[in-house]
């Protein structure tokens, strides 16, 4: 027979998931329907009136340059953070995966760049890249290359990509390792017999045995750099030169608490809600099916 | 076809020594069982062989070369888990194809090793799936297919039969043994089961603790064990011991072994014992009894005997020639230990 929790009456089940309905309710619905409901207005300087423009905020959203760049500049930096912090947390996790045991004191130390905030993670990556006073930048400059974020778009966009990466390799670790462990050693072991080398058991048995972590750490990185890399940014570029790192979650801020465009930043809400939406429904009807479960 | 030699192998896992030094020559397409309870270092010692494990001291030979610092790959061995090991993401034909693949043997050649590979397996109809659509059994045998399929000249087992019930156990140890005679490939078996070991080996290696304490025919081991470890461990029930000191020819402080099968009831005898239970096995009937001195005592009895009723009190007898003796320190000592 089937064991069952059941409750009777519909009182106690009511009040177990209230809270998780009110949180959900308050920080998500009602912001998220504000948004929609914004996007389709702009209020005049003073915040006294809102005036009724149909779609016509996305419609001069989509004929600025400056917003159509920055999708090309999400993208860029989506895919760049994606793969530099997958790619380098992969590589970690396999060497730490061979030193198996006593290996313990290598991972806690992986694990660290995890516990720091975005944002003092950005400001210690510009400290170490200051043009004046950082290291990085001394060293670099030893060997003849003359680092400036602050005017080079390309050096501004590597010095956020690393610093969003950084902090997100050690959580890719851990999933990428414990993935690792996951696969029974005879079956690697097995391979080796048959006469696979390192490198085509990596790509033959435990790279198809991980797909499964990758799968959901590319879902999850890759909303990661949508949105929670905004703290980085902030500390080391404010989304410039040029625009060059303004991603949209960080044009939101800009045009929206800066430039107190409450409507386009509305509309552009209303349009990153979507692309996540497209996004993450594409990645699972497409790359899953890839997937060995 | 390839012979195998171990010499004086040991093995630590680092203070702990777990093989304290074997020795075995193995000939040409010799089927070697090895055999001891669980946590005797069986695994170790095949997993040197097949060099996923290093060997800590001592030369592991095949051919007569010695593979010490050789990979798994250059070793031309194939080995079987316990578990299988079957690769979870690639289809029967893929896993059996997949050394061939990686020893870039042409395609129409893998499409033919495989094929008949699996129709000696009789594994043709599923091909295609995968392994977790397979039964113990069929997974068993595809992990036997992936190790034919390479044509190696050693096979290495480590309990491939341990996960399947008891029936079909009975039935794959038949057809391996069958299989290994027909392709004549040197294989070193390990189990902890001593039927298995006595049905399938040319010759087994009884571990204890690290040590190899007998090497021999198993008929041979069965009649003359070395130690009183071998004795008790081998056979099924096992060897009966008792104190020698109660008897005039044995040794001090030693032990004597009887077989269960050896021991007659009689009117007259060596020693008195009272049944305190019995066990009508159908061919046979085990009559378990207590001596005077405390020790248990199991007799195999001929179907056709009468069952003795508990409680009856008999003499135990047997033939000197039948008689164990064993020292102190559990070796063999009567004449037939040499
Ligand atoms: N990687 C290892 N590290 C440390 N000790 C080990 C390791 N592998 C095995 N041992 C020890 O070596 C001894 C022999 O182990 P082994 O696996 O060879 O036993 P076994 O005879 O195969 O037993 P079983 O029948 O249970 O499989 C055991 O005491 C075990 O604890
Ligand atoms: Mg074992």
């Amino acid at each position: 027979m089937e064991k069952r929790v059941s409750f009777r009456g519909i009182w106690l089940p009511t009040a177990l998931v209230l809270p998780q309905i009110i949180i959900t309710a308050v920080f998500f619905f009602y912001p998220a329907g504000q948004a929609i409901w914004q996007s389709l207005y702009i209020p005049d300087p003073f915040g006294l009136s809102m005036q009724w423009v149909g779609l016509g905020n996305f419609e001069f959203l989509f004929a600025d340059r400056f917003y159509r760049g920055s999708f090309i500049t999400t993208a860029i930096f989506s895919i760049l953070v994606t793969v530099v912090s997958m790619g380098v947390a992969l590589y970690l996790a396999v060497l730490a995966d061979r030193l198996i045991k006593g290996s313990g004191s290598y991972r806690t130390l992986l694990i660290w760049p995890y516990a720091v905030a975005p944002a003092v993670a950005g400001v210690l990556w510009l400290f170490m890249f200051n043009t004046r006073v950082g290291v990085i930048t001394w060293y670099l400059g030893i060997l003849g290359y003359d680092w400036n974020h602050v005017l080079n778009e390309q050096e501004a966009m590597a010095l956020v990509v690393i610093a969003s990466s950084w902090g997100r390799i050690s959580y890719n670790f851990l999933f990428f390792i414990a993935g690792l462990q996951a696969i029974p050693k005879s079956v690697i072991e097995a391979a080796a017999i048959d006469g696979a080398r390192f490198w085509t058991r990596f790509r033959t048995i435990v790279f198809p045995l991980l797909s499964p972590t990758t799968f959901f750490l590319l879902v999850v990185n890759i909303i990661y750099s949508f949105f929670e890399t905004f703290g980085v940014i902030h500390t080391i570029t404010s989304g410039g030169p040029q625009q060059a790192t303004t991603i949209l979650v960080y044009k939101v801020y800009s045009d929206g608490f800066v430039g107190q465009d409450l409507g386009s930043s509305a509309a552009q809400s209303v349009i990153l809600l979507a692309v996540v939406s497209i996004l993450t429904v594409i990645q699972f009807k497409f790359i899953e099916r890839r997937v060995h479960y | 076809m390839a012979t195998v030699a171990l010499e004086n192998l040991k093995k630590s896992f680092g203070q702990n020594e777990v093989i304290h030094g074997v020795s075995v020559d193995i000939e040409e397409g010799e089927f070697i069982v090895i055999v001891g309870p669980s946590g005797c270092g069986k695994s170790t010692l095949l997993r040197m062989v097949a060099g996923l494990e290093t060997v800590t001291s001592g030369i592991v030979r095949i051919s007569g070369r010695s593979v010490n610092d050789d990979e798994p790959m250059d070793r031309d061995i194939a080995m079987v888990f316990q578990n299988y090991a079957l690769y979870p993401h690639m289809s029967v034909f893929d896993n059996m194809a997949y050394g061939l693949k990686i020893a870039k043997v042409p395609h129409i050649e893998i499409n033919e090793r495989v094929s008949n590979t699996a129709r000696l397996l009789q594994l043709e109809e599923f091909l295609k799936r995968k392994p977790r659509e397979l039964s113990g059994g069929q997974r068993q045998r595809v992990a036997m297919g992936r190790a034919i399929v390479r044509k190696p000249s050693v096979f290495l087992f480590d309990e491939p039969l341990s996960n399947l019930d008891a029936k079909l156990r009975v039935q794959m140890r038949l057809e391996i043994k069958a299989l290994q005679r027909d392709l004549g490939v040197t294989s070193l078996y390990v189990t902890h089961d001593q039927v298995e070991a006595m049905t399938l080996a040319d010759r087994m290696v009884v571990m204890n603790n690290g040590f190899a304490d007998q090497i021999g025919k198993p008929l041979d081991v069965y009649a003359n064990p070395q130690t009183v470890f071998v004795a008790g461990f081998i056979g099924s029930p096992p060897t009966n011991f008792l104190d020698a000191s109660q008897f005039a020819a044995g040794p001090a402080g030693g032990t004597i072994g009887i077989r269960p099968e050896h021991i007659r009831l009689s009117a007259k005898g060596r020693l008195e014992a009272w049944v305190t239970s019995t066990e009508p096995l159908g061919a046979d009937t085990l009559v378990h009894l207590r001596v005077a001195g405390g020790s248990l005592v199991t007799v195999r009895q001929d179907a056709s005997a009468a069952i003795p009723p508990e409680g009856t009190s008999f003499c135990l007898d047997w033939n000197e020639s039948d008689t164990l003796f064993f020292n102190a320190e559990g070796k063999r000592i009567d004449a037939a230990s040499g």
